[in-house]
């Protein structure tokens, strides 16, 4: 259960409510019958509630503080994580962890953003936005995987890739074009996971693949519907229009095509019931990687191309 | 990304917008639009640049007859396709990027030049498309690609599809990577976000117009991040440079001169003229 003194989005409030008496009850009177009561109006509640979410909901849910992070996936879908750091060039940076695991049995590469769940930890992992040498890590890594043709599995939850005078300098840019092109050519199959927010560029860097899921709740846009505001309609407050028109939800992305598939979240949203979350992304997890065993590496190229070759829509008069 | 509406060089007189000095357009024109006396290079619209470059006579357009789709059904003070028509009528163009075949210096190429003044320059899915089959023309011909950016990154009227412009232009360039075909990046004032954070940044050669803005983010949001001042020239083309990001920095009067020897020197023979 989510520890409920954090923040949380309005929305979550009379759910919250509800599971704070419940709790307090199962601590003085576990038998009472009051409790199957309001377990039952709690989970009439929350499907309610989460039936008709709105996108900006989705994004606060996206940003939930209590949803899991790349770290939780990986102690609890992998086994055997060895964290590999660095980018030999540069720095480790923080915001971006990878290295082998077990999914299984099988070796893939993991690499995540990471944010921090403590104002520490959040500091330490510059808010889940990376520098350069960040990207330029994971690449090492995939570069690896390359290798020992293990595949590399992908978990994306950043607001972006951070905008300070040092990226500038080691060349962010550089860095996320670079990750775009190589992605394109890895000879091994790439599964990348939004599982919260899919910030722009900084979430691309990592979300070139063969295979593009959302979890239920994640978003995946542009620029963060407070920037489009800021921006298009000139008034920052505008944030929840903005998020309502630029169609940034999983639901919305499957039927434009930009994603293969939407993983669904456990009623609540994944932080109600992590194990459930880890479970049904796990089984996913491994239905796709199995699917993509049996390509070669040229057809792994030349579909991983048409599919983002054929991404966007144009008019096209004279045919 | 709205791009400062009046910039465009035209009309008898033109003032600096750096100096204030003001310039007979002739003579701008003859200074391929470039302040004699503050050295200001201003921002050229796409059919000027290609003129500029190209060997006089030799463009063969192509893909004009791409333009812009309203995916999302985009609205925010305006529709997306208002917007657009505005931006088709001033410019002439349909959209932000103007694409085909030319000689440079009597070399075969294939180009594809942002136009600033069209939105920003800004790369939407249209964009994305010309980009994508002016590299892909690159290929077939095996005739080596220049791009000429001038953006302000990904268009967020068409949202996430737009992002993925990011990775189909990527994809192109991985192709001409892998087929060995030379590709020349030009980055004009300004090339930052989703155009710098893909095919631009990706030339086997990367070139820049003297003092060019070129960023991942723009200086603005910078200064908001992290509320300090930002270096003097920071995020200038000399500057991309002298932190590794960009080969060569060149005056507008040398950029073709400088084209024409990379033509050269990758092809390994004299041009056949």
């Amino acid at each position: 259960m989510p520890d409920l003194k954090r923040a949380f989005p309005h929305f979550e409030e009379p759910i919250v409510k509800i599971q704070d008496k419940i709790d307090r009850l199962l601590d003085s009177d576990p038998g009472s019958p009051i409790v199957t009561k309001l377990q039952k109006e709690r989970d009439k509640l929350v499907k309610k509630i989460f039936s008709s979410l709105t996108p900006w909901q989705k994004v606060q849910l996206a940003r939930h503080p209590m949803r899991p992070y790349a770290m939780d996936y990986i102690e609890s879908v992998f086994d055997d994580f060895v964290e590999l750091r660095g980018d030999r060039n540069f720095a480790d940076d923080r915001a971006i962890m990878g290295g082998p695991a077990s999914l299984d049995g099988t070796t893939v590469m993991v690499i995540g953003t990471q944010k921090g769940r403590t104002a520490e930890e959040s500091v330490e992992r510059n808010f889940g936005m990376p520098h350069p040498e960040g990207y330029r890590k994971a690449l090492r890594l995939m570069k690896i995987a390359e290798k020992f043709s293990f595949p590399v599995v992908t978990l994306i939850d950043t607001p972006g890739a951070y905008p300070g005078i040092g990226a500038e300098e080691r060349g962010q840019a550089e860095a996320i074009a670079k990750n775009l092109r190589d992605m394109m050519e890895m000879k091994i199959p790439v599964i990348v996971t939004i599982t919260g927010e899919g910030g722009s560029g900084g979430a691309l860097g990592l979300g070139v693949g063969d295979k593009i899921l959302m979890l239920e709740n994640s978003v995946y846009f542009v620029c963060t519907p407070e920037a489009c505001s800021a921006i298009l309609w000139r008034d920052a407050s505008k944030a929840t229009v903005a998020a309502g028109t630029m169609r940034l939800t999983a639901a919305d992305l499957l039927e434009l095509d930009v994603i293969d598939d939407v993983v669904p979240e456990p009623p609540g949203g994944a932080h109600w019931n992590r194990q459930d979350m880890y479970d049904t992304y796990k089984k996913r997890l491994k239905h796709h990687l199995g699917a993509l065993k049996r390509t070669s590496s040229e057809n792994l190229f030349i579909k991983r191309y048409e599919k983002f070759r054929k991404m966007g829509v144009f008019e096209n008069t004279k045919k | 990304m709205n791009s400062k509406k009046n910039n465009v060089p035209h009309g008898l007189f033109k003032r600096c917008p750096k100096c204030d000095y003001s310039i007979y357009s002739k003579e701008l024109q003859l200074s391929l639009w470039v302040c004699p006396k503050c050295d200001y290079h201003f921002r050229l619209p796409a059919r000027r640049r290609i003129k500029m470059l190209i060997d006089e006579g030799t463009f063969k357009e192509y893909d004009s007859d791409i333009s812009t789709s309203d995916p999302l059904g985009f609205k925010d003070i305006k529709t997306y396709p208002e917007k657009v028509s505005e931006y088709v009528k001033k410019s002439g163009l349909n959209e932000a990027a103007v694409s085909g075949t030319a000689k440079i210096g009597g070399y075969d190429v294939s180009l594809c030049v942002l136009d600033f003044y069209f939105m920003g320059g800004s790369m939407g899915s249209a964009v994305g498309e010309k980009v994508c089959r002016a590299g892909e023309r690159a290929l077939r011909k095996k005739i080596p690609f220049i791009a000429v950016s001038a953006s302000g990154g990904a268009r967020m009227q068409e949202g996430i599809l737009s992002l993925m412009q990011m990775a189909k232009t990527s994809a192109v360039i991985a192709k001409l990577d892998k087929e060995k075909i030379p590709y020349f990046s030009v980055m004009c004032d300004p090339t930052t976000g989703g155009v710098s954070a893909s095919f631009a940044m990706l030339g086997d050669v990367n070139i820049a117009e003297s003092r060019a803005l070129i960023a991942f983010a723009g200086p603005r949001v910078i200064k908001q991040t992290i509320k300090q001042d930002l270096p003097p020239d920071f995020q200038s083309a000399e500057f991309v440079r002298d932190h590794g990001m960009i080969d060569i920095v060149v005056d507008r009067e040398d950029l073709r001169g400088e084209l024409i020897r990379l033509l050269r020197l990758f092809s390994g023979k004299p041009a056949n003229k």
